[in-house]
């Protein structure tokens, strides 16, 4: 059986690329699948029982459980004898680096026989752009209304490196390539693996729809966003990011930043912290190398 | 028929295993951690062909136990108190998705203050989510009970979770003696996996998406009536499991003492026991105990018929619904036709108090009493304590 991913007139918002996104994971996994959905934008997207816009087996569960729900699935399939299905998680920022962040260490720590997928929007959207560990420093969103976040961004790729999963890339939706050769290469290795995919969501950080493309291809070009795959304890930059050690080879933050309304009341001393917290990502990525 | 002496706990593992489970996932929590000790033993000892994951969280054991059972095999898992709280969402969305699995509950009160001692406040906290909800009064019960449990969940009629509910200690951590059927019976009983659908690449289907609010309603509608009409087949897989394996046939409620009498008392799991011997020493024999077996669907008919013309009903409850009644009387009021007055709630053995079988006649012989010369009664009735 074949399934065709997300067909024509989900309900996501104009210049969403969830879909699209969504879209690459089913095409590019090349085996039969099986997606978890915990409560989350894509939980909407779907559209109304008893119809459907995924041509995919779906399962939603609730908000903290996309990894055990997958988990059980995959270990019944092990049971069972069936080799030819990929289970995937698809899971929000919130649903992963907050909510779901014990269910997903035990996961990992077990190294459960799936492929998890963190789109990071950096809030939670789907109940109307509310901060999350995810989000970034100073950003805007209803719940940081006025000075913005205060904390850093948390950083889920890393802390899964800190378990030892056998697989942990960052994607961007803005490089279709470099992401398709992930998943391709998440869905040939058995055990667990982790993609956090960068999906920028013009709702939620301000910026017109049609720039969705753009906004996720500065994310990585300015050197806010990395893009690197670990696998057998070693990290290795991919796309653009491979080119941008060097911080000369980076575009301004600035082309980045403001483009989008969640960052519009940055002070100079804002930028600047951003940057540093930025400079910091990067060494530990040098030190990674 | 095998006998072995066997704690509540030890007896449900058993029946677990006999049942051709092929996944467990659980978390410990006392009075339900033998049941996960034992069933990690089967397995690693290689005696039951079963997977068995140590999850990080009772709310992860529900989800992974529900993936298991959508992914196509029979799945099983167990908690108590905190644990079945801390799951509760996850009680709610097995059961909304028609998934059939089975779940123990060794019952333990609800904190604070840390207690681990048994009462119905954690089991009936789960009443309201759409499982059918079995409760034992001793180790064969259990026993019979779980494997009776997979049948029903997975019986085409039904396909909704089942509870099997057991008291911490009492019942867990008590010895009996049980009889065992022999495992190759229980399993050919048991039978093949059913389900309404499998989640395994083959079928192209979509799960719990948005539902207008009117689909909801006739979802959960059907739940509803499902379960209603699940009582029927619960009735017959005990007829059957009791015929197959020559056992007593008990039915959802079960009758100590005369069919005719006067006056019924109502209880559930095993004080029940005390109950029966404490009419006893009342030396009246126009009492009857009944004991409910089956707390969801509620049977209700069964009930109605057992208390028709009784002149009076003692009902009692080891949870209290804070503010209201206990949740046992609440059903059988709304059950009785309302020329039934004469209902009494006895609250007791909140925090696992074990009250005296005096303690129980008294407060049995004060009630009757006023009954037999149709005094006004007070409508609840705690239990006394003293420290
Ligand atoms: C236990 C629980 N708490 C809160 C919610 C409400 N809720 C639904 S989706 C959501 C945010 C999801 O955020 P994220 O995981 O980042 O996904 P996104 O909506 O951004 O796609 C929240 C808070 C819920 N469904 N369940
Ligand atoms: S809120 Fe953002 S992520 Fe969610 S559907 Fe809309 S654009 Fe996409
Ligand atoms: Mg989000």
């Amino acid at each position: 059986m074949s399934f065709k991913g997300v067909l024509p007139g989900d309900s996501s918002c104009p210049g969403c690329l969830l879909p699209v996104a969504l879209n690459l994971v089913v095409s590019s996994i090349g085996k039969k699948v099986v997606s978890v959905v915990p409560a989350s934008c894509t939980s909407v997207i779907q559209g109304y029982y008893p119809k459907t816009a995924f041509d995919f087996p779906t399962i939603n569960v609730p908000f903290a459980s996309a990894a055990p729900v997958a988990a059980g699935v995959s270990y019944a399939l092990e049971i069972r004898g069936i080799k030819d299905v990929v289970v995937f998680a698809w899971a929000g920022d919130g649903g992963t680096a907050d909510i779901g962040m014990a269910a997903l260490s035990g996961a990992a720590e077990r190294n459960d026989n799936i492929l998890y997928i963190m789109y990071d929007n950096e809030a939670y959207m789907n109940t109307g752009i509310q901060r999350s560990g995810a989000t970034p420093y100073k950003a805007w969103t209803t719940t940081t209304p006025v000075i913005g976040k205060r904390e850093a961004k948390k950083d889920v790729a890393k802390i899964m490196i800190a378990h030892g999963a056998k697989y942990v890339a960052t994607a961007s939706v803005g490089f279709h390539q470099d992401f398709i050769a992930k998943i391709r290469k998440a869905s040939s290795i058995s055990g667990f693996r982790f993609i956090q995919l960068h999906l920028p969501c013009p709702v939620g950080w301000r910026f017109d729809s049609e720039k969705t493309v753009e906004v996720a291809k500065l994310a990585v070009e300015t050197g806010a966003w990395i893009l690197y795959e670990y696998q057998d304890g070693k990290l290795r930059l991919t796309g653009p990011s491979a080119q941008l050690i060097e911080e000369s080879r980076r575009k301004p933050l600035e082309e980045y930043l403001l483009l989008q309304g969640r960052f519009s009341h940055l002070t100079k001393e804002d930028i600047e912290q951003i940057k540093k917290l930025i400079k910091e990502q990067w060494e530990w990525i040098k030190k990674m190398i | 028929m095998r006998r072995e002496a066997l704690t509540g706990n030890q007896a449900v593992a058993m029946a677990v295993m006999y049942s051709d489970v092929k996944f467990v996932a659980a978390y410990p929590i006392t009075p339900q951690t033998s049941i996960v000790e034992k069933i990690s033993y089967f397995v690693e000892k290689g005696l039951m062909k079963a997977k068995f994951v140590n999850v990080e969280s009772e709310h992860s054991a529900l989800a992974m136990t529900y993936g298991a059972a959508l992914g196509g095999v029979r799945s099983f898992t167990a908690t108590s108190s905190h644990g079945l709280l801390y799951m509760h969402e996850w009680v709610h969305w097995a059961s909304r998705s028609r998934v059939p699995l089975v779940m123990a509950v060794v019952t333990r009160t609800i904190g604070p203050p840390w207690n681990i001692w048994p009462d119905h406040s954690d089991y009936m906290d789960q009443r309201d989510a759409g499982w059918i909800m079995l409760f034992a009064m001793d180790a064969q019960e259990a026993f019979d009970m779980t494997v009776q449990a997979f049948r029903i969940s997975e019986d085409e009629r039904v396909f909704l979770p089942v509870m099997v509910g057991l008291e911490g200690f009492i019942v867990g951590g008590t010895t009996m003696s049980v009889a065992l059927p022999d495992e190759e019976s229980v399993k050919e009983w048991v039978g093949e996996r059913r389900q309404p659908f499998v989640f395994d690449g083959s079928a192209n289907i979509t799960l719990g998406n948005l539902a207008s609010p009117e689909d909801t309603y006739i979802l959960h509608r059907n739940i509803h009536e499902d379960l209603l009409r699940s009582i029927e087949v619960i009735k017959e897989i005990e007829k059957d499991y009791s015929e197959t394996f020559g056992l007593p046939y008990i039915g959802p409620v079960e009758t100590v003492g005369e069919k005719e009498s006067s006056y019924a008392v109502i209880s559930m799991g095993a004080w029940s026991g005390d109950l029966a011997e404490a009419i006893k020493q009342l030396g009246r024999n126009d009492v009857s105990l009944y004991r409910i077996r089956v707390y969801r669907p509620f049977p209700c008919k069964e009930l109605r018929q057992a208390l028709s013309r009784k002149n009076g009903i003692v009902v009692f409850d080891r949870s209290i619904s804070f503010g209201s009644f206990g949740p046992l009387y609440m059903d059988v009021k709304a059950c009785l036709d309302s020329e039934y007055t004469n209902v009494v709630n006895v609250i007791g053995g909140l925090g696992g108090v074990d009250h005296s079988l005096g303690e129980y006649v008294s407060v049995l012989r004060k009630i009757l009493g006023e009954m037999d010369r149709e005094e006004k009664l007070e409508k609840q009735i705690w239990m006394e304590v003293s420290r």
